[in-house]
């Protein structure tokens, strides 16, 4: 079609650049939220410096231990300085002096476990796209099936179809992922993870049941919503016009019902994503995968604080750039928004 | 009338025996009822209403809101897709019988050779889609035309209905127009393709009062260049009084006067119409000077009260003798040559009524 006009171009760039400096600017912020989490609030709740810096090294540690700690992660310093120094180690990387020889850590330094002597980015890095491969392979999974589902029962409501899918999807909406994990583990026993880039057949074949699992619980819920968005869209006034110029039903349905009745999904889709990215926590355990929420999981049990900060830090930088997709897919979708 | 000799030769085949021998008018509805299957029991919106219409004619319809205008003008253009819907009678479009004929043909008629406006020109536009856009699928729907064609037949129709700069407006979405060139916009995706029926359900009612005029003078324009039908729908006498060349009043469902405008607006024959009479705003009038218009509040359709469903707030409910409102439904009896009205009391009664007490008040 034709180009739209100038006033239009620049309307959309601008609203482009505001959502991408506020999702920066989230960042920031969430990133210093995330910093007070981890070495603020514990001051407040009465630790001391000693007692701190003794979380990031082994049960029993020896005083000598400590106070390197203390001194490299800057404890002792004022905040806003140890937290220029956590940003300054993400872009250009840090060095501990720990011990007789000065340990590395290279950018993005997103810190380094002085229980294992590990940096922690090299880590997150590998886990990164076991995480990813369930997500994204869920996903597709629960949004194709979902919402199909859904909009064949809004269309044929009350008939048996609407009526059967509906309880399933109410079964898999309450059902735990432990179990719904444990009994497809049970009935088909368990694969290792394969990477992608090694071979994708296996890949695939390894996460095939993985991605079932997680998917019927999200393509219960996902069902569920777009049934319950087509029924109150189809009966908007629109829907009507769209009958009244003689348009046929499927199109009726597809272009003028559907893509309102997703709009709203698309929020909660991000999010959903979004909060998987960060670890599926529950689906890595029950099928012994290695990706971030297992990390997570590992940091937790053994106290090495880093690790958790660190998964916790890219979970949020998941969850702030998902959010400025969806808001870059909303104004795509609604004309309304980026046009105001 | 137009056409004459095409219907003609349809008349010997597809067409039963309509008006006493006569042909079917373009628009021809008989008996048309439309009722609701839902859990409170069923709701009859419409119930046997019949009326004609030639073409190139305006019909008017008014009624209190609830009294089945909006369902009767969904129902010609087979616009009730609810499976609760139970639909009856018969429904004439130039010679061809809708209710009967398959969902398919009549979806091919709508937007070809009958179109709609509605009553909120906001909510009826898509609010993802840009008016050109919106007005372009109209037009492809029924006319295999490449997209350039369409826009440029798009921005003609614009120009036409007054949207001043239409190659720049064409590109703006719904939210852009304000109230009044949003329905003007409807009114060119209406008219895209020449239909030669116009249903206009309260076109201005959602439109501000010095908007309304506009907009009313932009259909009577273009319905004399188009030389379409029209059925204007509104709860307001006044607006259709001056443009319509015949009146249906309708109450719970039913027509209960029908006629000329001329007589239904000057020798109203039912008490109802009075009361709408009554409640029209009149700018050379005081307000306290007025009639007090209907009182009380439209009947329940699914229990429709008995006998004269608008004898519960009827001033002459008992006028007729021996309760007659209150057991007998009253139906459409001639007055005068093409005027009907549905009301127990003796035309003599209702014309000493008229002039003498209401007349004067108006
Ligand atoms: N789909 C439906 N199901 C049940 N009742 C309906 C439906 N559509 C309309 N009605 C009822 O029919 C009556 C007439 O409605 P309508 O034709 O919209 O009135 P109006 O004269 O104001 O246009 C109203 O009481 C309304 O509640
Ligand atoms: S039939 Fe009776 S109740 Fe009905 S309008 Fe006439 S006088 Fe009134
Ligand atoms: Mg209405």
């Amino acid at each position: 079609m034709t180009r739209p006009p100038a006033r239009r171009r620049t309307a959309v760039a601008a609203y482009i650049i505001r959502r991408v400096f506020a999702a920066v600017l989230l960042l920031l912020v969430v990133s210093a939220v995330t910093f007070a989490i981890f070495f603020l609030v514990p001051r407040l709740g009465g630790q001391t410096l000693d007692s701190m810096a003794a979380q990031y090294v082994g049960k029993s540690p020896d005083p000598d231990v400590i106070a390197a700690v203390k001194k490299n992660l800057g404890l002792d310093q004022p905040l806003y300085l140890q937290y220029w120094h956590f940003i300054k180690g993400i872009v250009v990387g840090a060095e501990y002096q720990f011990g007789p020889d000065p340990v590395t850590c290279n950018a993005p330094c997103f810190g380094y476990s002085f229980k294992t002597h590990t940096e922690i980015w090299p880590q997150l890095v590998d886990r990164i796209p076991v995480t990813l491969s369930l997500a994204v392979g869920a996903a597709v999974i629960w949004v194709i099936s979902g919402v199909a589902i859904g909009v064949v029962s809004a269309l044929k409501r009350g008939s048996f179809f609407d009526r059967i899918s509906m309880g399933v999807a109410l079964a898999g909406v309450s059902l735990p992922m432990f179990f719904t994990g444990l009994v497809v583990l049970a009935l088909f026993g368990n694969g290792e993870y394969v990477p992608f880039t090694d071979d994708p057949v296996a890949w695939a074949s390894s996460l095939v049941l993985p991605w079932c699992t997680l998917a019927l619980l999200y393509s219960a819920l996902y069902a569920r919503l777009t049934r319950a968005g087509m029924l109150e869209t189809m009966g908007e006034d629109y829907i009507r016009t769209a009958r009244a110029k003689g348009l046929k039903e499927r199109k009726v349905v597809v272009k003028h019902g559907l893509r309102s009745a997703l709009t709203p999904l698309v929020t909660i889709f991000g999010m959903d994503f979004a909060l998987l990215l960060g670890g599926a926590v529950i689906t890595e355990r029950v099928f012994s995968f290695q990706g971030l929420g297992a990390f997570a999981i590992q940091g937790v049990t053994t106290a090495d604080l880093p690790k958790v900060m660190g998964v916790t830090l890219v979970a949020a930088f998941f969850i702030v750039i998902c959010n400025l997709l969806v808001d870059l897919v909303y104004a795509a979708i609604d004309p309304r928004v980026r046009l105001s | 009338m137009s056409g004459a000799t095409k219907k003609d030769s349809q008349a010997a085949d597809a067409v039963p025996a309509p008006r006493s021998g006569d042909d079917h008018a373009f628009l021809s509805v008989r008996n048309l009822s439309v009722h609701f299957d839902t859990d409170d029991g069923l709701v009859k919106s419409v119930d046997g209403v019949s009326f004609d219409l030639e073409a190139g004619q305006t019909l008017g319809i008014v009624g209190e809101s609830g009294s089945g205008k909006s369902v009767t003008s969904l129902g010609i253009m087979g616009l009730h897709t609810s499976e609760r819907a139970r639909i009856g009678g018969e429904i004439w479009l130039d010679g061809e019988e809708l209710i009967g004929s398959g969902p398919e043909r009549v979806r091919k008629l709508r937007g070809q050779k009958m179109a709609m406006i509605f009553q909120d020109p906001l909510s009826a536009l898509h609010p993802y889609y840009s008016i050109g856009a919106q007005i372009v699928e109209a037009h492809r729907v029924h006319n295999k035309v490449d997209k350039k064609t369409a826009r440029k037949r798009a921005i003609e129709m614009l120009d036409r209905v007054g949207i001043p700069e239409p190659h720049r407006r064409y590109e703006d979405y719904p939210h852009q127009f304000s109230g009044g060139m949003r329905q003007r916009a409807m009114i060119a995706m209406a008219l895209v393709n020449n239909p030669q029926l116009l249903i206009a359900d309260e076109p201005t009612t959602a439109l501000d009062v010095t908007v309304q005029a506009q907009i009313l003078d932009l259909i009577r324009d273009l319905q004399k260049e188009f030389g379409s039908a029209v059925v204007m729908i509104t709860h307001d006498l006044g607006v259709v009084a001056e443009i319509a060349d015949s009146l249906l009043v309708m109450y719970a469902g039913r027509c209960i006067e029908r006629g000329t405008a001329e007589k239904v607006f000057y020798e109203p024959q039912h008490p109802y119409t009075w009361g709408l009479l009554g409640s029209m705003p009149r700018i050379d009038r005081e307000q306290t000077e007025r009639l007090i218009p209907v009182k009380g509040s439209p009947p329940s359709l699914i229990n429709v009260p008995s006998g004269c469903a608008f004898h519960p707030r009827c001033p002459y409910a008992d006028v007729p003798p021996d309760n007659i409102t209150r057991t007998e439904r009253p139906e459409l009896q001639q007055v005068s040559d093409g005027h009907y009205s549905a009301c127990h009391m003796s035309r003599e009664q209702r014309e000493r009524i008229w002039t003498e007490e209401i007349a004067p008040k108006l």
